[in-house]
Formats: structure tokens, sequence, C-alpha cells
């Protein structure tokens, strides 16, 4: 069973958000981190940058397989995850913690609204399967 | 660099050739300089000379060549060894005969800028497997230029945007939709790329087809350009309507590509041609049997109905005369519709010796008779193994047999344990994971080149480990247990990836 | 068919097995309308002795490869040790597919690995590919990667490169949004000439061929830095890679890209094909190389093997995003070009060069000697020159070849109508003293008379 921590908000693209003040961090969750397999690459925007909601800012690679990462709510790029260039692996081994990838200025507080809680994600991945 | 040894062997421990040089050893004897030599400084100044002395290059003797070479060899499987079958590869004998035809000095000597009429011989090798490559596909049009099937993808999804833009004008910038089924090989959609298309995914059907409902709705909308279609299909399907999918492309104005990977189901059965493709690639390399080499060189030559042969690359091969008097041959580059060259020079040349021999030592007889084997090879491991392995789809399989890992994944053996074992029972794996939409998949394609002992004995292996994976699931999840290396660690591998060999002071700062 | 293991007795108990009554029911699933009802129109199956006999006569009509022959221009005629062909004849080698298994591929990654240091070595770059079709996709590809790093859509491509080579890249741009610009060449020195204004942010890549199509080694460094002052690669295409055993790497010149043919590496000439590209580049672009790679990896036990690797740049997995369509490459043709490097070695590879080289300069002496001829460039030159003749070359060459069993070079005129009188000529190690003096002494006699 994945591991869905509660103050988090959730996309239905498995990336998660973690909201302090106008800022919010983005990662990807246990269950995309787990079917994805071992992470060796993890391509991260600059700093500056902006993105749409839904907007691609990187991409997450195994050995065989490539996914796209995109942003649950749109804002502008203030930190990237620079350590994950040397330990990608930090993705699976604690995608919620040091797996983080980026954090963003939010464009629209409002947009958090529009994502999953913790339980509604939970239930969302049952339907999945 | 202190490997711990794959076993005491030192033939199962060769080293790379730079960490078996010896400063002073050489493999080499070149004749002496026969010309008065010109002070290195008149001929090029040291500022464009090479400073390094080649530092780090390998020097060694020949016998420490030829041993080096031998040695890794002997960590490879190879066709000579026994079956390997990969799906969709077509890992056919490769004769030993048609590997002397290539060596014939009056070809292997030919320099390409040599005079037409000083490389006749050659022009005509060339000219008479373009009429045979026709002959087959039912398609006029042949360029032999592209050098691997992806490359024949390609040189023929460019020619169909050629053709659009041609009748269409400027109205041709709408239809830029290439239609690809889910279950194709991953050179497809990257191919249409090159030439300008976006790709739309067509569905499969649960028997394993193209959805033609599923084409008709993507037709309707008006922006296809064509559809690339790999028949018998990546499922080992022929894909029955075929007439209808052609009819429903090109009632909606595009065209029909066929990737003829597969064509070792068809050769001297049926023609694409007559089926209403316009435009197909072949693989030499897989059909015709010239050697895959552990990864190339291939040969994917273009064949195409007469309406697209304006479009094919230059040069062309062409013939002058006959008709009672000599027939000679030329290259013809006046094609103002071509879409150009897509490679130096007239494409792998040594490969069109090979698959021309080929098809001689077949004859028209021989190349039906292949055909039926291996179709008959691929049904007897479909019957063999029926009931052990689930089969995705239930249409009778042509050239290869797709099954699924459903039943042995339950206790934990998957595709890729079930192929490493494989590699205990002394077969290469088959393909595995593709195509992609069958979750598992384990595609395997026999070829005619295999005995029916030989057969009996792979069904017997794949039943055998379907039964280890229930009464014993660590030997397969831990296979191979008899190669000189295990599994390796790939996620390690990309991660820090290490591609070249550096000496090992400077590896350890690197 | 002799190829067929299973005899037709066999294969009739084979149908009943698989519950068919004749083989005809083996394509039941095609449409009865577009089966084939009469057998193909190929001829009947020659023997073994009579197919040799139909090669060898149509071998015995390619006059050009019997004849002492000064063409290069893309291929090169060097030496190639026995050996080469003899370790290629192993069935491990030649009759094995690509390396998806490592467990029983190590043989073709661990090959594959030393192809790819040795081309690092040589070019003087970082990482290299596991091979590309020949010298003219490599190019193209080179192009079409340029782009993807920097983003920008104008390539400056120098006028001398092999013109086939321009060829290739011009089909291989013309739906990716990507103008192809020229660059000039310098009609005193011979060497690309790169204008003031040619260079701006809108340049992806610089693209030279050194030694150029016309024979001049062209001054990598300053042209690396011209590009890079506008934020642009430099692409450098070798086509005779023979040069690399004396000429200052591109890499230590400043090149970020470098792609080469690499037939001249013990591969036969076979009439321009099957050859292999080199393509190299720096270690930062690693993730944006077209093609295969092959990087180490450890088992369980700490034992070292080679596996593909950073596979999610390519059509497998990225599909219509990948790097490149590139599937099957030309791998027995690198491994030709590996024992070929390993067995002439740090030594012999300079060895090599430096005849070339050097005949080339004797060829070159006596030939600018010759009444009426004379060299038009001023840059050096590794083993090919351009001579331009007092006649039509082309006249000259047909002269030699008639009259002296010569292939004296190249007619500029094939690729460049306004060089009637230019000749392109080659010489390698293989070309000995009385081969010079006779296209000297034959080049003397058909412009005399």
């Amino acid at each position: 069973m994945a591991n869905v921590p509660e103050n988090l908000q959730y996309s239905k693209d498995h990336e998660w958000l973690r909201v302090e003040g106008d800022t919010g961090t983005v990662g990807i969750t246990d269950h995309a981190q787990n079917s994805l397999g071992d992470v060796v690459y993890v391509e991260l925007p600059k700093v500056g940058e902006t993105f749409a909601a839904h907007g691609t800012f990187g991409s997450v690679e195994s050995v065989k397989a490539v996914s796209e990462l995109y942003l649950p709510v749109g804002g502008e790029v203030t930190e990237v995850n620079e350590s994950l260039q040397d330990e990608p692996e930090k993705v699976n081994t604690d995608p919620y913690g040091e797996g983080w990838m980026v954090r963003v200025r939010l464009a629209d507080k409002g947009e958090v609204d529009g994502l999953l809680t913790a339980a509604e994600y939970e239930d969302y991945l049952k339907s999945e399967e | 660099m202190n490997q711990p040894k794959a076993s005491p062997h030192i033939t199962q421990n060769e080293a790379l050739v730079f960490e078996r040089s010896q400063p002073g050893r050489r493999g080499y004897m070149l004749p002496a300089l026969d010309v008065e030599e010109t002070p290195i400084d008149e001929l090029l100044p040291a500022e464009f000379r090479r400073a390094d002395d080649l530092e780090g290059v390998p020097e060694l003797s020949e016998p420490d060549v030829v041993r080096h070479f031998t040695r890794i060899s002997t960590w490879n499987y190879n066709i000579d060894l026994g079956l390997y079958p990969l799906g969709s590869c077509t890992m056919k004998y490769n004769s030993r005969l048609n590997e002397r035809v290539a060596r014939i000095a009056g070809f292997a000597n030919l320099h390409p800028l040599a005079s037409e009429e000083d490389a006749q011989g050659a022009l005509e090798v060339m000219y008479e497997l373009q009429e045979h490559l026709a002959e087959i596909t039912g398609l006029p049009g042949v360029s032999l230029q592209p050098a691997a099937g992806a490359h024949g993808e390609m040189t023929g999804v460019m020619m169909i945007r050629a053709f659009l833009d041609k009748r269409d004008g400027e109205r041709s910038a709408g239809r830029r939709v290439m239609l690809i089924p889910d279950s194709a090989h991953g050179t497809n959609p990257a191919s249409a790329h090159l030439s300008g298309f976006t790709v739309k995914t067509i569905r499969s059907t649960s028997e394993g087809l193209t959805d033609l409902e599923h084409l008709r709705e993507l037709c309707a909308s008006g922006d296809v350009a064509g559809l690339m279609l790999t028949n018998p299909n990546t499922c080992g399907i022929f894909e029955r309507n075929i007439q209808e999918i052609c009819r429903i492309v090109h009632d909606a104005g595009g065209l029909v590509y066929m990737d003829g990977a597969n064509m070792n189901a068809l050769v001297g059965v049926a023609r694409p041609g007559d089926m209403g493709v316009d435009v197909i690639h072949l693989n030499l390399h897989k059909t015709f049997s010239t050697p895959h080499g552990g990864g190339g060189p291939g040969s994917g030559p273009c064949c195409c109905t007469s309406e697209l042969e304006p479009f094919l690359p230059v040069p062309r091969v062409v013939a002058r005369g006959g008709e009672g008097g000599e027939r000679s041959f030329a290259l013809d580059s006046e094609r103002p519709d071509s879409i150009g060259r897509v490679k130096a020079f007239y494409g792998n040349f040594g490969m069109h010796l090979r698959a021309l021999a080929y098809i001689l030592t077949h004859g028209r007889a021989g190349l039906r008779e292949a055909t039926e084997a291996a179709v008959l090879n691929a049904r007897f491991i479909a019957v063999g193994l029926a009931d052990t392995f689930d089969q995705p789809f239930t249409s009778p399989p042509m050239h290869e047999v797709l099954f699924t890992d459903r039943r042995q994944s339950r206790k934990g053996a998957h595709t890729l344990d079930i192929a490493k074992r494989l590699i205990d029972y002394g077969f290469h794996p088959m393909t595995i994971y593709f195509p992609l939409i069958v979750q598992g998949a384990m595609l395997i394609e026999p070829t005619e080149s295999v005995g029916r002992a030989e057969l009996q004995q792979f069904v017997d292996a794949m039943k055998e480990i379907a039964r280890e994976a229930v009464e014993n699931p660590d030997l397969v999840l831990g296979a191979p247990h008899t190669t000189r290396i295990g599994r390796l660690d790939e996620a390690a591998a990309a991660r820090k990836p290490v591609l070249r060999w550096r000496p090992e002071e400077k590896a350890a700062t690197a | 068919m002799r190829y067929i293991p299973n005899s037709p007795e066999e294969r009739q108990e084979m149908l009943q097995t698989v519950g068919l009554g004749s083989a005809e029911e083996l394509f039941d699933s095609i449409p009865a309308d577009v089966i084939l009802r009469a057998p193909l129109n190929v001829p009947e199956a020659l023997s073994e002795v009579e197919l040799l006999a139909r090669f060898e006569e149509m071998a015995a009509r390619n006059t050009a490869a019997r004849r002492p022959s000064f063409l290069g221009a893309g291929a090169y005629s060097h030496y190639a040790p026995t050996v080469i062909d003899s370790l290629l004849q192993r069935s491990e080698f030649f009759t094995a597919y690509t390396p998806y298994q490592p467990e029983i591929s190590q043989g073709t990654l661990q090959a594959i690995f030393e192809f790819q240091t040795l081309v690092c070595q040589l070019t003087g770059m970082d990482v290299a590919n596991a091979s590309m079709y020949d010298g003219s996709t490599a190019m193209a590809e080179a192009v079409l990667m340029a782009e993807r790093v920097t983003r920008r859509s104008r390539v400056l491509v120098s006028a001398a490169v092999h013109p086939e080579y321009l060829h290739v890249a011009e089909t291989y741009v013309a739906h990716a949004g990507i103008e192809l610009v020229r660059a000039d060449v310098d009609e005193a020195t011979g060497r690309t000439r790169i204008d003031e204004g040619a260079l701006d942010e809108t340049v992806a890549a610089v693209v030279v061929q050194s030694p150029n199509f016309f024979g001049c080694v062209e001054d990598l460094k300053a042209e690396a830095e011209r590009a890079h002052a506008a934020g642009a690669l430099l692409v450098v295409v070798v086509t005779e890679s023979a040069s690399l055993g004396l000429l200052r790497s591109p890499g230590e010149c400043g090149a970020d890209v470098v792609v080469a043919e690499g037939q001249s590496f013990g591969v036969p000439l076979s009439y321009g094909g099957p050859y292999v590209g080199l393509f190299a580049t720096r270690e930062k672009f690693a993730r944006q190389l077209p093609g295969r790679l092959v990087g180490v990896a450890y088992d369980k036990e700490g034992r070292r093997g080679f596996v593909l690797t950073l596979a999610t740049r390519e059509q497998h997995i990225r599909r219509e995003k990948a790097t490149s369509n590139i599937c099957t490459n030309e791998g027995l043709i690198a491994l030709a070009a590996t024992i070929y490097m390993t067995t002439m070695g740090r030594k012999g590879l300079q060895e090599v060069a430096a005849q070339c080289a050097q005949k080339a300069a004797y060829a070159r002496k006596q030939i600018a000697a010759l009444e009426g001829f004379e060299l038009p460039y001023s840059a050096p030159v590794f083993n090919e020159f351009v001579v331009r003749a007092p006649a039509p070359a082309e006249d000259l060459l047909r002269r030699l070849a008639s009259e002296r069993q010569l292939t004296g070079g190249l007619a500029l005129s094939r690729f460049y109508a306004e060089r009637p009188r230019d000749l392109l000529v080659c010489v390698t190690e293989t070309n000995t003293r009385a081969e010079i003096d006779a296209l000297v002494a034959g080049l003397k006699q058909v412009t005399a008379s």
C-alpha cells in the first residue's frame, strides 16, 4: 500500500504539493516512484521559469521509462532540488522528503483547492487499480 | 583495476584492451616509406599536429589482439550456437556462401566514386536486387539507399510527405498527422517525427488487430497524411482487414506505409502491393538473412508504387539499352521530385550482395518454402506452449507467437525472470515487454532455420521454467545461474554513467 | 532448400501436430484475394557453384577494383590487417543480435565500450556512441543535436564539406525547421571562410570538415573561437579518419561535436558501404546523443560487465520524442574499426598517418611541377589535394584509365560544374612510389599530346 501523508495536496498526475505561505513544494508520490522503479535521472527546470497549472516542468527517468512532471499549480520556480542530479535515488527512498523536486511561488492560491486531499487521492488510487 | 573474478578461468576474465596494453608491443608492420621524407614541419605546422602521442591508445602484439577478441567473443550467444527466438528480429541462419560473395575482390575493392563504366558489375547487382524486391513486394519503385530499417522508415515517410506536398500544394500543411498503432515499434513514431508529422495513436482491438472504428474516426478529421502499419503486426497476427484499412486511409486522402520487419511471414505468399500498401521498407538483415553483426550493419530498402516512385532518394540505379542491344547500368540523379539523398553513396552495398545471393540461392520455390517453414515453426511453438502460457490473442500466429507471464507472475516470476532463466537452458531469450500494449509480453520468432527437435527442446524448457516458477521461484528469480556474470545493476549504471575507459589515476579524479 | 533443417516429410508431420492439413492453411488469416496464385517471378535456385560463377562474372566487370587508384573523397584505400576479417568471421560476433541480454552478450558490449573509448581518444572528446550508419548520417544527426542543445535554428555549414554529406543533411533537416546556411570556401587558402556577420545568436552550430573536401586542413581552433563567441557549437566532420593519427584532435581544438566516417579503419571500400559513423561529444551533452551507448555496470558479486545505458534517449522508450530514430547501427563495422585501432595501436595509427602525408606530399610536389598544372590552395593538406590541370579533368582521367590502367583521382566536375579542370588526388600508405611515378608520368603524357 502506497504511503499517502495527510498534510499534502495531490494531483491525478501523481504529484504532491506542500503549501507553506505562498510557496509550494512539489514532488512525486510514493505510488508514482514505486510504479516507475529505480529512478536514475531527474530533469528539472531553471530557477525563474514560470509554468501554468498542469504545465510540464521536467521529467523523471527510470532505466526503461520516462515520465513527464506536471506542476499541480501554476507559479514561478524559486528553488530546485540540485541534489537529485547526483542522487536521483532519493526520489525512491524519500519521495516526500529529500526527494522533493521544485519550490514555486504560487501564482494563484485558489488553484490549491482544486487538488485532491490525501483521502481523495487514496480513493483515486484504488479506483485506478 | 581490481575486479572480482567471474571464475578462475583466464578466458572468463579478459581485461579491456587498454588494461592489456604494454608499451613497445606492436601488432602491425608497414612497408618502409619509399619516397623521400619531407621534414614534418614543412608539411604541417606544429600547431596543427597532435602533441599527445596518442597516449592511452593500446599497444598490443598480434597474438594479444587475436586472443583478446577471441576470448571476449566466447561471451556472446549467436545464431550458429542455437535458436535465437527474438520476435520481430528474424534471426535466421547467415549463409557462409553469402559472406564469401561479399568478399569477392571485385566488389570489396571497388571505390564508390569509380566511374559507372568501371563499376558495371556492382550496378547490375543493385539493379537485379531492386527487380527482385519489386517482385517480392509487388511495389515497382525501389531504392536500396537506406542503411537500416529505421532509415528506410524515415525515407518512406519523407516520400509520403513529398507526395502530399506536390499533390496538395499549400493545402498539404493541413495534413500533418501520421497514424500509428499502439503496438508499433518505437522507430515508427520517431521516424514520423523526423518528417515533420504529429503522431496519433490507433488502438488495437481485443483480437490484437487495428481498430477499424478508431481508424475511421481519426481519418474523419481530414488531417491524416498516412498510416504506418506493420503486417503481420507485432502481435504476430496478420491484419486481415488490410485491404479495408488501406481503403479507409486512401479515401481520407492519406497513404499507407508498411513496416516490413515481419516480411518473413509473407515472401512468396502475399505481396504488400496487392493489399493496397503504397510504400514499405524491408530489412535485408531480417528477411534476407544478412548478418546482424551484434547490432548492424543493416539495410532497409524502400519499395513503393509507381505514383511514389519519383520521390525515391537519388541517385537511382537504372538500366539503359537492352532489347537486342547491350544493356548497361547507370546512376540517375535527375529526379526533381526526389526527397534527396539519405546517405552518402548508394547504401550498404555489402548487404545488397548478400541479399541477392540469398534470393538466388533460394530461387522462386525456396523463398516460399522458407516462409512456410518459418510460419510452421512458430505455429509448432504456439501449440506446444498453449496450455502453459497465457496467450493474449486467439488468432492463429504467423511467423511469431505472443505469450504473456500472466499465469507465472502470480507466483512472482515475471517475463524478465523467465527470459533470464531460459539462458540457463542454453537458449537466447525471446523479445520481452514488446509490444508495449501487452503486459509481460514474450514474443517468440523461431524462423525457418531451426529443426523440429530443437523446437521441442525449447518448448520443453519453457514448460520446465513454468513449473519452476511455481515450485521453486527463487531458481527463476535469480537466473541466470550459468553465465560468467549475473544480472547487472542497470540503475546504478544509468545514474553514474561510465561510458569510456580512463587511465586509473585519472579515473580516480574524474 | 538446404538452409531449412526440417525435411518436407518432417514438415508434413509437424503440420499434423498443429492440426493442419496443408501448408496453405498456415496462411488462412490472409484474405484469399491477396494470396499469390503463381510463383514469384524470380529465377530458379542456383547451386553454390553456379552462384559463385555468376557473382565472379559480375565482379569482373568492376574494372576499377583492379587498378591502382588515387580516389579518396570520402572512401579510402588503407591497409587492413588480416586479423580483422578473420575475427569478424567468428560466429559469436557476426551472427549475434544487438546486445539486449547483457549476460550473454558481453563480448559485443565490451568491444563497443572499447570502440567508444578509442573514438574518444582519437577525437579528443569525452563520450562517443556505439556508432551511426556512416559519416554522412552522423553529420546530419549532429546538426539535429545542435538544434536540440542550443534551441537555435540556423546552422552554418562549410561549402568545403563533402557534397554528398551536405545533400544528406539537407534531406534530414527538410522538415525539422532548421535552415542550413552556406559558408564559402576561401579561394586562396582552400579553407572555410566565415564572414563577419555570418554568426549571430540565431546560429546553433558551425559545421566544418577537416581535412575538408578539397584536402585542406582547417584552422579548427580559430573556427571554434568564432563559433563559441556567438554561443554556437562547433561540429567537426572527418571523412578521412586516418588523419586523426597526425592532426591535432578536434577536441583539443575546441570542437563540441565530432562526427567521422570510420571506413579508413580497416573497412573495405565495398562500393560505398557498409561503413561506420563515429559520433563523439562533450560530457555535458551525453544525454543529447543519438543512438546506443554502452556503460560499465556491476553484478551482485561486484563483477564488472557492460550494458546498454541511458536508453531513455532512444526511440524504443521515448518514441517520437527520442534523440534519433536510429535502432540498428553498424555494430560489426564498429568492431572492425576497433580491431583495426587496437592492432595498429598507438604507434601504427601514427605511422599510417605519417606515411599518407609523406606520400601525398611527394605526389603533390611532382604533379605541381608538371607543365600547366598548378595547386590552387595554400592551406596545408593531409593526404588529399586539388590540382588544377591544363585540360578538363574528366578527359585526363579517362585517358589515364585506358592508357595507363590507373584511376587518377576524382574530377571535381562530378560535384562542381564550375571546376572542370580540378582534380582531387588522394594518396595513402597503400600507394607505392612506382604507382605515384606512373600517375605523374601518365598526367604528363596525357597533357602533352
